[in-house]
């Protein structure tokens, strides 16, 4: 297979409009005709479904959620970055496609990233004309903050809640969709199977999570905007419910799969608390602004922190990045923090915390200004501690966030299926080895409301509506084959319950899959995810039966395919001899311990074909060209 | 610690449902309340027993998923917090915790403490939106909105849309939840070509869905987890008399 991603040709600032001119279309009559399945309701789910609907597509658009308006995407808080440069700081569409090349590790596509720099402003005029509530200034304009991996204002955001308004405007936007009757809702759905006929996807198989029904649907396209795979980790900051179902289902029929080691470790998550816990709460980035991230200079110094005078601490963000500060991007944080704490530095009863201060900020500005820009933060942190951050710092340590790999896809978001897009964090193409924070947001919308409804024409004019039915073999095979899973699940009736094991899993990507990895960690880790595998179907007790509400079985599939990635997730990161944003080989690092990339190796996509469970994967690369930034080595000092 | 947990099992919709009650060990105080049930879940799947289901996602009380009632209160005893956020430190050990479903006419419940909130979605569906297509909205700058004004809006656009509201409205009224919405849309300009018809909608659709009416008692705001203001209602009631009598 010969990866073509198919940009543009022609100068960068110029792709995007060529290829909107260029493209074929689908008449406004002929529109109605063609039906498109879009599964997931986040940003970009309910982005596209909502603006494939206002173009005229009949859409049906699926969640696992009992509502639209749950999906992940609601849960992210920071903001959204734009191009907008109305802080008049030097910002461009160029300085935020540089920014999202750099903080990337220069591991994605020139032309994706301009395009979605590109898109960003408009982005931000579409959520305001829906009523999304933005902080503004007293004079009515917009306000922006600053995030990492930037040197200019440019994140727009609502108070902590950035992703659940912006969820909400297009979940808004959504519901007058299905008010016209352009859009249908099947909520509480899991899909299951990308179901394909002469080599197109044409349809999907879900699960109805209420009664249990296997349901088939027949389409012309299939949008995925399923979100990413960092629950593979059991403790993330992803809902508990996220899972890679529906992409890794999409894998096994042939969609490529890149970069899966390619994860992000957000900085700023609450430290973990005991064997019960669910999940680890994200406490934003945004937080870095005016927090000050330290450790004692002391091994083990147990003294309060309010007593640990300013000579005996270690600002070891400020110390070692003095350009960025706090504010260096996530990956370098993250390893900044673990690196303090696996030396002895940490705090807190485990060791492996480091606090966020903002005693200084407060003395500058006030309680009530860091009230209003961080209140609601600071609340769920004194909810969940027990410590008020008003009085104490607060204590935090990196969690698995976001996953920048995810499904191949082309310049037009089309995976190597034809007729199956992914779209937002599914697919894998904007922020190369490491995301810059408040740009998830920016580009599951920017894949949702501008991409997709533009490029899925150009499929679907030469792929007419051919009146394909639900009763076509594919389906009944694609069911049999669900039902076969079901019921072998069902059936192992073993003594440990679906969490143990995902609790096992996690615990092997954490620390040989996690934040830093090596050759024997990531071979040792192969071996014991395989062995889980086989104890999985051999020790699994799910309980309850198929035909019923029941949450053990669906997490039981789920974490079947958990396996599954978890084993490629490390074949992948041995593969990849080199060290790149969130991926830290601990063999390839510069001699003051920053990533190290193997630029004539592997500066390429690595997208990996499915050849059977127990199969090595076929690897196919796609080489990235740099023809508008040089390749250089990352520096935030 | 170690907790008496007298839960609502109800198999399916059809069934007239009991409480049963069963003792967890080995709870700690920074255990949220759902992992909490997540234990128990674990020891009743061990023995063979069906897991009491419940619904949850974000675990960080954005999301709106978890909406159980725990000791007669919506989200349980703790103000402004929703059952997943809530910490088991705020409760006495030995204690007996009762936990229910939601229970309003507008709620089906679907097994054990899950119930179907479909009801909202068709509320939304109502005019819960402010009419724009995508592509031709003109730049974010050209209308200047104050900012009290934009906060305003954001303290009303914050509701979750978990429904402890009607949950916890002796009416099982859904007014604080459809005020929230109509309230944040008719606030700001983008909002208002539609707002006397986008009440007047919601509202209608609200009865339809057989909820209740609003008689004052405030329930809702004490329940709500995010400080929903019952002021809302009171804008509300403003915009569908206008709407009424203008259409």
């Amino acid at each position: 297979m010969k990866l073509d991603a198919k940009i543009p040709t022609g100068p960068l600032e110029t792709k995007w409009s060529r290829y909107l001119s260029e493209i074929k279309l689908v008449n406004p009559a002929n529109k109605r005709k063609y039906e498109i399945l879009v599964v997931g309701s986040g940003l970009g789910g309910a982005a596209a479904a909502a603006t494939l609907g206002e173009l005229g597509y009949r859409v049906k658009c699926f969640c696992y959620q009992d509502s639209a308006r749950r999906a992940h995407s609601i849960s992210a808080q920071g903001g959204i970055n734009a191009a907008k440069n109305y802080q008049n700081d030097g910002d461009s569409v160029y300085r935020l496609f540089f920014d999202t090349i750099k903080g990337g590790d220069f591991r994605a596509r020139e032309a994706n990233v301009y395009r979605l720099a590109e898109l960003s402003g408009a982005i931000i005029d579409q959520c305001v004309a829906q009523g999304v509530p933005f902080a503004r200034e007293y004079g009515g304009q917009l306000a922006n903050r600053s995030f990492g991996g930037a040197q200019v204002s440019r994140t727009f955001y609502a108070r902590g809640q950035t992703g659940q308004q912006l969820l909400l405007g297009c979940y808004s936007a959504l519901m007058r969709q299905v008010d016209t009757g352009m859009v249908s809702l099947f909520s509480r759905r899991e899909m299951l199977d990308v179901v394909m006929v002469d080599g197109r996807a044409r349809g999907i198989v879900c699960r109805n999570l209420v009664t249990g029904e296997i349901e088939k649907y027949a389409a012309d396209a299939v949008c995925l905007a399923t979100g990413g795979y960092s629950t593979v980790y059991f403790l993330s900051t992803n809902a508990v419910n996220c899972n890679a179902t529906a992409a890794w289902r999409c894998y096994k029929k042939g969609a490529l799969f890149a970069n899966p080691c390619f994860t992000q470790i957000h900085p700023t998550c609450l430290p973990q608390a005991g064997e019960g816990q669910s999940k680890l709460t994200l406490m934003s980035e945004s937080l870095r602004n005016d927090g000050r991230v330290w450790v004692p200079k002391a091994k083990g110094d147990k003294r309060p922190p309010r007593e640990i005078p300013e000579s005996d601490r270690d600002y070891f963000l400020e110390r070692k990045y003095p350009a960025f500060g706090n504010l260096a991007p996530r990956d370098i944080s993250s390893r900044a923090a673990k690196e303090a704490c696996d030396n002895g530095y940490g705090v807190g009863p485990t060791g492996f915390s480091v606090y966020l201060d903002f005693a200084e900020a407060i003395e500058r500005l006030g309680d009530n200004v860091i009230r209003e820009r961080y209140g609601n933060l600071f609340a769920m942190y004194h909810e969940i501690t027990d410590e008020d951050p008003f009085k104490q710092p607060m204590r935090i340590y990196p969690a698995p966030h976001y996953t920048m790999g995810g499904l191949w896809v082309d310049y037009s978001l089309m995976t190597t299926i034809p007729g199956l897009y992914a779209l937002g964090e599914a697919n894998f193409s904007d922020h190369g080895a490491n995301r810059l924070g408040a740009s998830a947001l920016m580009q599951g919308l920017a894949d949702g409301y501008f991409v997709i409804p533009a490029t899925i024409s150009d499929y679907l004019a030469d792929n007419r509506p051919d009146g394909l039915g639900t009763d076509h073999d594919a389906f009944t095979e694609s069911v049999n084959g669900i039902n076969e899973q079901v019921s072998s699940l069902l059936g192992v009736n073993g003594s440990k319950s679906v969490r143990d094991f995902h609790w096992e899993l996690g615990r092997i990507m954490w620390e040989k899959v996690g934040m830093a990895r090596n050759e024997k960690g990531l071979t040792e880790a192969i071996s014991d995810i395989q062995a889980l595998r086989e104890d999985y179907w051999k020790n699994v007790k799910v309980g309850g039966s198929n035909e019923e509400f029941n949450k053990s079985l669906e997490f039981a599939g789920r974490v079947a395919d958990f396996i599954e990635l978890g084993e490629l997730m490390a074949r992948d990161a041995l593969d990849r001899a080199e060290s790149c944003g969130g991926h830290f080989r601990e063999e390839y690092q510069t001699s003051d311990g920053e990533a190290l990339r193997n630029d004539e190796e592997f500066c390429n996509v690595s997208a990996w074909e499915f050849k059977g469970v127990d199969k090595y994967p076929e690897l196919h690369r796609e080489f990235l060209e740099f023809e508008n930034i040089g390749l250089s080595q990352r520096s935030y000092k | 610690m170690k907790y008496q947990i007298k839960v609502w099992r109800q198999k399916n919709p059809d069934d007239t449902g009991k409480f049963e009650t069963y003792t967890v060990e080995d709870v700690i105080p920074e255990m949220s309340f759902l992992e909490m049930l997540d234990l128990l879940n674990e020891q009743l799947i061990k023995r063979g027993e069906s897991p009491v289901e419940f619904d949850s996602d974000c675990r960080e009380g954005i999301c709106g998923t978890c909406g159980i009632v725990i000791d007669g209160m919506a989200h349980g005893p703790k103000r402004a917090c929703t059952a997943c956020e809530l910490r088991m430190r705020n409760f006495d050990e030995g204690a007996t915790i009762t936990v229910e479903p939601f229970r309003a006419r507008g709620f089906p419940v679907i097994k054990d403490l899950v119930v179907d909130r479909c009801a909202f979605e068709r509320i939304m569906a109502a005019g819960g939106y402010a009419s724009v297509n995508t592509g031709s909205a003109p730049d974010a700058n050209t209308m200047l909105i104050p900012k009290y004004i934009a906060e305003k809006a954001m303290d009303s656009a914050a509701c979750i849309g978990c429904g402890a509201c009607v949950a916890a409205c002796p009416n099982g009224s859904a007014s604080l939840f459809v005020s929230a919405k109509v309230t944040q849309l008719s606030l700001l300009p983008q909002g208002t070509p539609e707002r006397g018809r986008r009440a007047v909608r919601m509202v209608e659709q609200m009865d339809r869905e057989g909820f209740g009416n609003c008689s004052n008692h405030a329930e809702c705001e004490a329940a709500c987890p995010k400080s929903i203001s019952i002021e809302n209602i009171a804008r509300m009631r403003r915009e569908y008399m206008k709407g009424a009598l203008s259409d």
